[in-house]
């Protein structure tokens, strides 16, 4: 692109009448997303759990200033995850989730505004999102605002009278910076906010129940109705002197349920080779507990707030991958431009550091701790128009 | 933060687009490797949403995890 038109200091009050007043900028050349279409098939086998299905987006500019694109996805999710082992029965269900984007392009700002709509049969998610980018410095820099406003509605399959809300609140900042022709950066900051009905209406917590056969008994968790959370992270991607590049990034996360968690990634790409490109990165995550965590609770009701969720324990995993992608044309066959197709695969390691696997016959509070491998595979088929 | 004072923000952020001095120190036409699709920190958005659908639903932590739609401004 050519370099963004820049004026004189003694320009901005005018240019910013102007902006306030509607007139229109001089243009400079951000870019709307690229035409393309992918059908993706996605499927993730751990912990008991299978889930698979098909994601398709398309991508369309429409006129000089306006892209359009829509998203279609699903998860059929089937099997057992250890809650459900030692709490409940195995179950089948379907999220089906729709989404729809325009973004609009006036000169160095991009605008977009997108709706997504996700159904399950006891859980309904409504979410909108507006955004703004702006190119500024010549365009070495981005700067993205962004803000999400979501309503759900929680629901439970064998209770047709339970229906619970939800409000999210979102708010984003990103900055991207070209630092050297071969290294590009991003910082990005979030902060999200949650009112509403946060629990799990199916999940239980357990606490020690000498009544019991088995030494504890189970009850419903029962978590706060709002969670505040702030997540900051960097990335940076450098081109080596061939074609392929590294990539490291970083995130500290934290909210007012005494959660913080660190992930770190580290990646490389090889694109030496004609028509193939290569990925592999590892990727490490590592959270503490929430307040009101406990994997055996002394008594029943011990305290105002209970949970016993793996997701919100103490924990560690790791993730390899391996992608490939091929070119499979690169000249124009028809309306497509040049297609690929891409296959990745994941393998992830959870290791929980207080969740135990109550499976066994151990007395309680000396069972081991929990662990489970995850394989995630993708296929994906891409075509430029 | 209020709207009000979000609106001020994304103006103030569009008044310094148009009112600054400094030079690029990378010219546009030293992009050519930014503009390399392997520079893109989501090639595939269809896979790189997947992605973070499989570790949002397994993890407390969630936001800041890419996505914010910058560009090397290569194009």
């Amino acid at each position: 692109m050519t370099a963004a038109m820049r004026m004189r200091p003694d320009l901005c009050l005018p240019l910013l009448a102007a902006l306030l007043l509607g007139v229109p900028r001089p243009a400079a050349a951000a870019v709307l997303p690229e035409d393309r279409a992918d059908v993706l098939y996605h499927y993730y086998s751990g912990g008991g759990v299978t889930i698979d299905g098909p994601s398709v987006l398309v991508r369309k500019q429409v006129g000089q200033s306006v892209s359009l694109s829509g998203n279609w996805y699903v998860d059929s999710i089937s099997g057992a995850s250890i809650d459900v082992v030692t709490t409940a029965s195995p179950y089948e269900e379907e999220r089906t989730e729709y989404s729809g984007t325009i973004d609009y392009l006036r000169g160095s700002t991009l605008l977009n505004l997108s709706f997504t709509n996700s159904d399950e049969n006891d859980y309904k998610g409504r979410t909108l999102s507006l955004g703004v980018s702006q190119e500024m410095f010549g365009a070495m820099t981005t700067v993205s605002l962004g803000y999400v406003r979501g309503s759900d509605e929680v629901g439970r399959s064998n209770d047709p009278d339970f229906a619970e809300d939800l409000d999210r609140r979102s708010w984003r900042l990103g900055v991207s910076q070209v630092l050297t022709r071969n290294l590009i950066a991003e910082f990005a900051f979030e902060a999200i906010s949650d009112d509403g009905f946060l629990s799990n209406p199916y999940r239980q917590v357990r606490y020690l129940d000498p009544n019991s056969g088995r030494g504890f008994s189970f009850e419903p968790e029962r978590y706060p109705s709002t969670r505040t959370s702030t997540a900051a992270g960097v990335r940076a991607r450098y081109h080596l002197p061939y074609r392929a590049a590294v990539s490291a990034e970083y995130r500290y996360y934290d909210d007012d349920w005494g959660i913080d968690a660190h992930t770190v990634q580290v990646g490389y790409t090889h694109g030496a080779v004609p028509r193939w490109l290569f990925d592999v990165h590892y990727r490490y995550y590592t959270q503490g507990s929430a307040d009101f965590w406990s994997d055996l609770f002394p008594f029943q009701n011990a305290q105002n707030f209970l949970a016993r969720d793996k997701e919100l324990s103490d924990f560690r995993s790791h993730t390899v991958r391996l992608g490939v992608t091929y070119d499979l044309f690169s000249s124009p066959i028809g309306f497509a431009e040049r297609g690929s197709v891409s296959l990745i695969y994941d393998f992830m390691r959870f290791d929980y550091r207080e969740f135990r696997d109550i499976r066994g016959d151990l007395p309680p509070g000396e069972e081991p701790f929990y662990s489970f491998d995850a394989d995630v595979l993708q296929l994906l088929f891409s075509v430029w128009f | 933060m209020s709207a009000r004072r979000w609106l001020l923000v994304a103006t103030a952020m569009l008044w310094l687009s148009g009112c600054t001095g400094i030079e690029p120190w990378v010219k546009p036409y030293e992009r050519d490797r930014l503009a390399d699709p392997i520079m893109s920190f989501e090639r595939d958005p269809a896979s790189a949403a997947y992605t973070r659908h499989v570790h949002d639903a397994r993890e407390a932590a969630r936001g800041a995890a890419g996505g914010s739609g910058g560009g090397c401004g290569c194009n």
